[in-house]
């Protein structure tokens, strides 16, 4: 059996990559994935967890946070859609209308 | 349960007064604002003589008490109003001279600016004189004594535009705080000890302890603070230099408040605690002392005044110092009588000054007068009887009030005898040297000359206009020349110099068929008389029963003694009258001589022995310089401003740094809580390792 500090490195190093990506990346979609990145790396951790203690609510979390990762997605794709069309950008730095 | 004589209405009437005027008086017509001022303090003298018509039914000391005030534990202090032989003189004084001297003010103020304001803080004064002479304790008489304190200054510094004017008034009230500081202390330490302001209560119980003849005690610290207050308040030494530079106000003013009744007050309030002095010994001595020293030193100042005003204003000081001698003697109704009449020539000198001042346009220098005998009569005439009654000459009222302080001083010391003789005749010369400057020789002013200068008149009163404009609402009498006063002027003149002349008959001593029946009328009041000074009289402590007062018939050996004084204190004056006569009628050409010939000396009188700068240097220098250097300069900028400018200068420059923060920059964001995260995660990691 994997023991569980290989799958919590694993999700750290996801975490970790995701965090990079939403910090770096200035295109918005990668930032979109970035951020998807992260929850599944959270993800990981839940099912790594649940796995080693036999216990089901670790599952089920995973579930809720897939589902609201879906309608993020959803509702987010919607927004950079929208964005795209009256800016013709994609690059977050250039959406700064609401900036000082 | 004797009548309620509703004694209340006597101060509160002139309040009313003052806060008609005060509040109104903006919009109302001269003559408006002279009836209300008038109606006021005359309605008060009315009650006044009203009680005194009642006075023999009342079971004395009469106490009303008003309102309940301050309920501390045992401690009680009431708005309570004491009546008694006492009060009542100073009642009938107070309301009686400051009666005449408001409607002398109609007059004398018409054609100033402000004539509502000066009648709103006349009458307030009255309202404040009242409430301390009938005080039932030292807490409500305090309000007085603050209360005539302020009202003191605010007619001081009544032409405020005048510089000299309101810096006089900052003085006074500057000084007077030094002396009350000393009265509230020993207030406070009368209720630390006796647990009461009352009157009644502290003397009933101080007239249970025994005289503090071994040393100075408590009651000697009580009796020298009070003395402190009434140093300030009676401009005695080293306190008095207020009261020159108080002439700024207007001349009705110096008559009633720096005259007549307010400077007073200190005797008063050492005469009311008589039963304290009495038994401290060397406080009494001290009063003696200062009141000794100040009535010469005052009246040596006199001497060589040019101003008319300030010559009165010495002479004040040095009278004032003879009350404090008689207090200092024991001789609390000696003191009382002199200030009854000198309330009378004091302030019918000070008005009949007015009036010349009046006649010649503002002019106060008496070097400026002269001859002005026939242009004047009635002035002159009036000013003649004050000058005789302060002089000292029979059968004057001045005459039997000094004399009776000289004979009672002399039996505590000869040295008291002395000076004060010798003050008598000062006082004598410089009085008839201001009478015969004023009124005789040849006019040395400049106002005939000129009689198109409308106002060189009151040519002191720079800026009145500014003060308020002139209403209009009277009619401008041309100041052309010498001019006598206006009738509303002239009967308080003619009525105070009746006072001056008849005032000391009911006071005439025994050794001269008198019946002395004004120290008879005091005599329950201070008849607890004198552990201290008569000891053969009454033992230490023992109150003595009201036939064996000290006050009683001299021995008929002493009659002669007596009446030999006397004929020395009528010498000492008459040779004061006939040397000034030598120097300023006879021979005007000798007193400069003489002022050559003595130099330094009369330099250093002539700039009042330079006690002003002397106190510049000593006092305000110091405190002003300290205050600019130390706290201005030292404390207050570079302590406080400095931490408070410093720390408002930190704050700017950490956020300058920390605003980098809020960039709006989401990522940024996002990368301060993923680097807090991370720290946050660390310092667990850490924290769990360990």
């Amino acid at each position: 059996m994997v023991p569980l500090s290989y799958y919590l490195v694993l999700s750290g190093i996801l975490f970790a990559c995701g965090v990079l990506g939403f910090l770096i990346k200035r295109n918005i979609i990668t930032i979109f994935m970035s951020i998807e990145l992260m929850l599944n790396g959270v993800n990981l951790s839940f099912v790594a967890f649940a796995a080693q203690w036999h216990a089901l609510s670790g599952q089920v979390f995973v579930f809720f946070v897939m589902v609201v990762a879906a309608a993020e997605a959803a509702v987010g794709l919607a927004i950079i859609i929208a964005v795209y069309r009256t800016r013709e950008t994609l690059n977050v730095d250039q959406v700064n209308l609401l900036k000082l | 349960m004797t009548p309620n004589l509703n004694l209340w209405l006597i101060p509160v009437l002139p309040l009313i007064g003052a806060a008609l005027n005060g509040l109104f008086g903006k919009r109302l017509t001269r003559q408006a604002v002279a009836t209300v001022a008038l109606a006021f303090s005359g309605a008060a003298f009315g009650v006044a003589l009203f009680v005194a018509t009642r006075f023999s039914t009342l079971q004395l000391p009469h106490i009303e008490t008003v309102a309940q005030w301050i309920r501390a534990g045992n401690f009680r202090a009431d708005f309570a109003f004491y009546l008694d032989q006492l009060s009542l003189v100073m009642l009938l004084v107070v309301t009686g001279v400051g009666f005449l001297i408001h409607i002398y003010s109609v007059g004398y103020m018409w054609e100033e600016g402000g004539f509502y304001r000066f009648f709103s803080y006349l009458n307030l004064f009255m309202f404040f004189m009242l409430t301390l002479v009938l005080a039932n304790n030292y807490l409500v008489m305090f309000i007085g004594w603050e209360g005539v304190g302020l009202a003191s200054y605010l007619l001081i510094g009544f032409f405020f535009l005048r510089d000299s004017a309101a810096s006089a008034g900052k003085k006074a009230f500057i000084v007077n705080r030094v002396g009350d500081f000393g009265f509230l202390i020993a207030l406070f330490l009368l209720i630390k000890h006796f647990g009461s302001l009352d009157f009644m209560q502290v003397f009933q119980q101080v007239s249970s302890l025994s005289p503090e003849t071994a040393g100075a005690g408590l009651l000697t610290a009580i009796g020298l603070l009070l003395m402190v207050g009434a140093a300030g308040k009676s401009a005695q030494l080293p306190l008095y230099v207020w009261l020159p530079d108080a002439m700024e106000g207007p001349t009705p003013v110096s008559a009633l408040i720096h005259a007549a009744t307010m400077v007073t007050a200190g005797v008063y309030m050492v005469a009311r605690s008589h039963v304290i002095f009495e038994r401290a010994p060397i406080a009494l001595t001290v009063v003696a002392i200062i009141g000794t020293l100040t009535a010469l030193f005052a009246a040596t100042i006199g001497i060589a005044q040019t101003d008319i005003k300030k010559v009165l204003a010495y002479s004040t000081i040095s009278q004032l110092g003879y009350m404090f001698m008689a207090c200092g003697v024991a001789a609390f109704s000696a003191a009382i009588f002199h200030l009854m009449t000198h309330a009378f020539f004091k302030g019918l000198l000070f008005l009949a000054a007015g009036s010349v001042i009046h006649a010649i346009g503002g002019e106060q220098d008496m070097r400026k007068m002269g001859g002005l005998k026939e242009k004047i009569p009635w002035t002159f005439w009036t000013m003649t009887a004050g000058t005789v009654a302060i002089a000292g000459i029979p059968p004057l009222a001045g005459f039997f009030s000094k004399d009776e302080i000289l004979w009672r001083a002399y039996q505590a010391s000869w040295a008291y005898w002395l000076i004060g003789l010798f003050t008598a005749f000062q006082t004598s010369f410089y009085m008839f040297r201001l009478w015969f400057m004023t009124f005789t020789g040849s006019y040395r002013g400049t106002t005939e000359e000129q009689p198109h200068a409308e106002h060189a008149g009151h040519g002191t009163h720079l800026g009145r206009e500014q003060i308020v404009s002139r209403a209009g609402a009277y009619a401008p009498h041309g100041h052309g020349g010498i001019h006598e006063s206006p009738r509303v002027m002239l009967v308080p003149l003619v009525i105070l110099a009746v006072m001056s002349i008849v005032g000391g008959w009911i006071g005439i001593p025994g050794s001269m068929g008198g019946g002395n029946h004004f120290d008879k009328f005091l005599a329950p009041v201070f008849h607890t008389s004198t552990p201290s000074l008569n000891t053969q009289h009454a033992t230490p402590g023992e109150v003595a029963p009201p036939e064996k007062q000290t006050e009683g018939p001299e021995p008929q050996t002493s009659r002669a003694t007596e009446l030999l004084f006397t004929g020395i204190s009528v010498f000492a004056a008459l040779l004061g009258f006939v040397l000034a006569a030598i120097l300023y009628y006879l021979r005007p050409e000798l007193p400069d001589e003489i002022a050559q010939a003595l130099g330094g000396f009369y330099q250093a009188v002539l700039n009042k022995y330079y006690v002003d700068e002397l106190y510049s240097i000593l006092f305000v220098k110091p405190l002003v310089d300290g205050s600019r250097r130390i706290l201005w300069h030292g404390v207050d900028q570079s302590v406080i401003d400095a931490t408070l400018d410093d720390s408002a200068d930190g704050a700017r420059h950490i956020s300058d740094t920390l605003r980098h923060m809020q960039s709006g920059n989401i990522r940024s964001y996002a990368g301060w809580v993923a680097a807090g995260a991370a720290a946050v995660i660390a310092y667990m990691v850490w924290m769990g390792a360990r």
